[in-house]
């Protein structure tokens, strides 16, 4: 128990979804406002940069379904994640895991010849497979060698770009492109329809909404999710109750790696139609996942929430380059700065803030319980 | 100046003088996380410290015409940056991993922002290569040595990332030594970013440190948390930097770049699979928040 002016802060380890709500919001308007700040010494009007982000993406009924193109990808990876964080597993690597998605639909559009209503499926198939695959290696070295995961899968993402910027340079490059570092352009049985009027490919969109559910009900509803809750928790009490941590894990990175794979396919069918430069391809989904998921703090329903923010946070970065002739860095600040303050305002969800003037603090009798020891949980959250 | 020459026509040699302009960022850098780990906090914000780094640095080099001041204001820079991981990990008690991982996106995003305007400009007078920072570098790891493992202040330090409780039970300011510590962390690392703006390209490019910062991190490990090892390892990994260039003419760019990332896992697979030797080698309470109080 605290008191900081009329407030009092009293412990209470379990947060209600309000506080978790309201803390969330405030950590996100912090950051904003020392955004703001770094937009003033960059010499862009803060106001007038708010303004751009509001009036140009928000009210433009043109911009506003663009806020949903970089959600899709960024709720398919970060519900992924969040599966791996709660099984506290430091996957860095959906970067990495996206693009070995997007190498293997992009082989099965381009140099395979599957009959055109099999196309799609077998390339988001593929994709999940990949994106599993590309998890594999980190998960086996942690578990059977403790090499540190957040390495590993961040390593994974550089030999991911590096592989398939080597492909569109080089054996993948189209023959019919001209010279452009590109693959051909996939036939149209692999490109994924439109909502009409937007850039909006629905079946990832949807694919996306029905897995959060599927994991929502996995954690919530299954053993195996039991499993990775108790695992997340404490690894020890795992290990007494009989939980085999190298198989919650493994499948925990299966699944997770499965999910940034499927984005990727998303990116490629959906968007680009070949593959092409690792960073036109993935605008650091992977990375901004990572946030999507940490702001859900363990819910993977609100990932649907948290991914179409950070949607706006990237249609804001593009409008901020049109209008205020911006860098595309801009969103990276944003992103850093959100983590930042999430991060940091943590433990704020632990208490409960009362409005407490010295006046009344003094009827409060002394035997009010002390601040109690942090539990295991807390631990592993701060 | 005739020997560098010469050494850089003779091959072997050249390759290891060119190894060694590149393993110089990468020993200052893994100098700097090996002691904010031995204090107990990992930092994955290199990256975003180099980056900070090496535009600040380029930046007051152009301006004031002297790459020493740029180093300076790299190195200055790189340790604020640090202070804003330590406040967040440290005081804040946030995830390590978390906070380094925003301190890197938040770097890259800044250094990205205000360097838009100096992209493509040449420094008149840079810092020669391999000269100044690279022997100063070496000199700093083994001071850095003597320090930890000679000293009243290595054991302090060691101390609080072993046992921060029973550091503090002896009095030991657990919190303000891991400040400390990643702060110094900072500075190294901002220096090594400096490196790469004011002597080894001479300019400055948005996100030029091209996941090298990632690649410190796991230096300290391969080093196994001892200054002295991290000269070889530096220097091994600067050789598979140069090669990855040199090898351009007869093997494509791309699978070559590839290599260090790839040798990266491979080091730490090997060093891991050393029966369990860098497990101890660790410092015990690293990546854990200290509480007082709570065990």
């Amino acid at each position: 128990m605290r008191q900081l002016g009329p407030l009092r802060f009293e412990h209470d380890p379990e947060s209600s979804l309000t506080r978790t709500m309201f803390v969330s919001a405030l950590a996100i308007a912090a950051a904003f406002l020392v955004a703001g700040l770094i937009f003033w010494a960059y010499g862009v009007n803060p106001l007038r940069a708010y303004r751009v982000i509001l009036v140009d993406t928000l009210a433009d009924p043109r911009a506003l379904p663009e806020i949903f193109v970089p959600a899709i990808p960024l709720l398919l990876a970060g519900i992924g994640l969040l599966l791996a964080f709660r099984a506290q597993f430091y996957n860095i690597g959906a970067e990495g895991q996206l693009l070995a998605g997007t190498i293997a639909a992009t082989w099965i559009a381009v140099f395979t010849s599957t009959p055109g209503p099999l196309m799609l499926p077998m390339m988001f198939i593929t994709g999940f497979l990949a994106g599993a695959l590309w998890g594999l290696l980190p998960s086996l070295l942690k578990l059977r060698l403790n090499v540190n995961e957040v390495i590993t899968t961040l390593m994974m993402n550089y030999i991911a770009l590096y592989a398939v910027s080597w492909l569109v340079t080089g054996p993948w490059k189209g023959p019919s492109v001209r010279g452009f570092a590109y693959t051909d352009t996939f036939p149209d049985s692999a490109w994924l329809p439109y909502l009409p009027g937007t850039r909006i490919h629905w079946p990832t969109l949807l694919l996306g909404i029905a897995l959060a559910i599927l994991v929502a009900f996995l954690l919530n509803r299954t053993r195996f999710g039991f499993e990775i809750r108790v695992q997340g928790h404490s690894p020890e009490a795992a290990r007494y109750a009989g939980i085999n941590p190298l198989r919650t894990t493994l499948l925990v990175m299966l699944i997770s790696g499965g999910f940034a794979g499927l984005a990727g396919v998303g990116e490629v069918a959906g968007i680009h139609h070949k593959l092409l430069d690792p960073s036109q391809v993935s605008l650091g989904y992977g990375y901004v996942a990572i946030i999507a998921a940490w702001l859900a703090r363990g819910n993977p329903l609100a990932v649907i929430v948290t991914a179409v923010f950070f949607g706006l946070i990237y249609s804001s970065g593009d409008v901020m380059q049109v209008s205020l002739q911006m860098p595309a860095r801009v969103t990276d600040v944003f992103n850093g700065l959100i983590l930042f303050f999430l991060i940091g305002s943590e433990r704020l969800l632990h208490y409960r803030v009362r409005w407490m003037p010295a006046a009344t603090n003094q009827t409060v009798p002394a035997t009010l319980p002390e601040e109690q020891a942090a539990s295991g949980r807390e631990r592993w959250k701060s | 100046m005739e020997v560098i020459t010469w050494l850089l026509e003779s091959s072997l040699a050249g390759i290891l003088v060119r190894g060694l302009a590149y393993g110089t960022p990468l020993l200052w850098g893994s100098l700097g996380e090996i002691y904010a780990e031995r204090a107990g906090v990992v930092n994955l914000g290199v990256e975003g410290m180099m980056i900070l780094g090496a535009f600040s640095g380029f930046a007051t080099a152009h301006v004031t015409g002297n790459p020493v001041a740029g180093l300076c204001a790299a190195g200055l820079i790189g340790a604020l940056a640090a202070l804003l991981h330590a406040f967040f990990s440290i005081t804040l008690r946030a995830n390590q991993y978390v906070s380094g991982l925003a301190l890197s996106m938040f770097g890259l995003g800044l250094s990205g922002l205000l360097g838009r305007g100096w992209e493509g400009i040449p420094l008149e007078r840079p810092l020669p290569e391999v000269t100044i920072l690279a022997p100063l570098g070496f000199a700093l790891a083994v001071v850095l040595w003597v320090v930890l493992y000679h000293t009243r202040w290595g054991i302090i330090l060691r101390t609080t990332g072993e046992a921060p409780a029973a550091a503090d039970a002896l009095g030991i300011n657990v919190i303000l030594v891991r400040y400390v510590a990643v702060v110094f962390g900072g500075l190294l690392a901002g220096i090594a970013g400096g490196f790469l703006s004011v002597a080894y390209r001479p300019s400055w490019t948005e996100g030029m440190t091209s996941g090298i910062g990632w690649i410190v991190v796991a230096l300290a490990i391969f080093a196994s948390w001892d200054p002295l090892k991290a000269i070889w390892t530096s220097l091994l990994f600067g050789v598979l930097f140069h090669l990855s260039f040199r090898l351009q003419t007869w093997i494509p760019a791309e699978p070559l770049q590839m290599m260090p990332f790839a040798f990266t896992i491979i080091v730490l697979t090997a060093t891991a699979r050393r029966s369990g030797r860098v497990r101890q080698a660790a410092p015990e309470a690293l990546g854990l928040p200290y509480v007082r109080g709570e065990r």
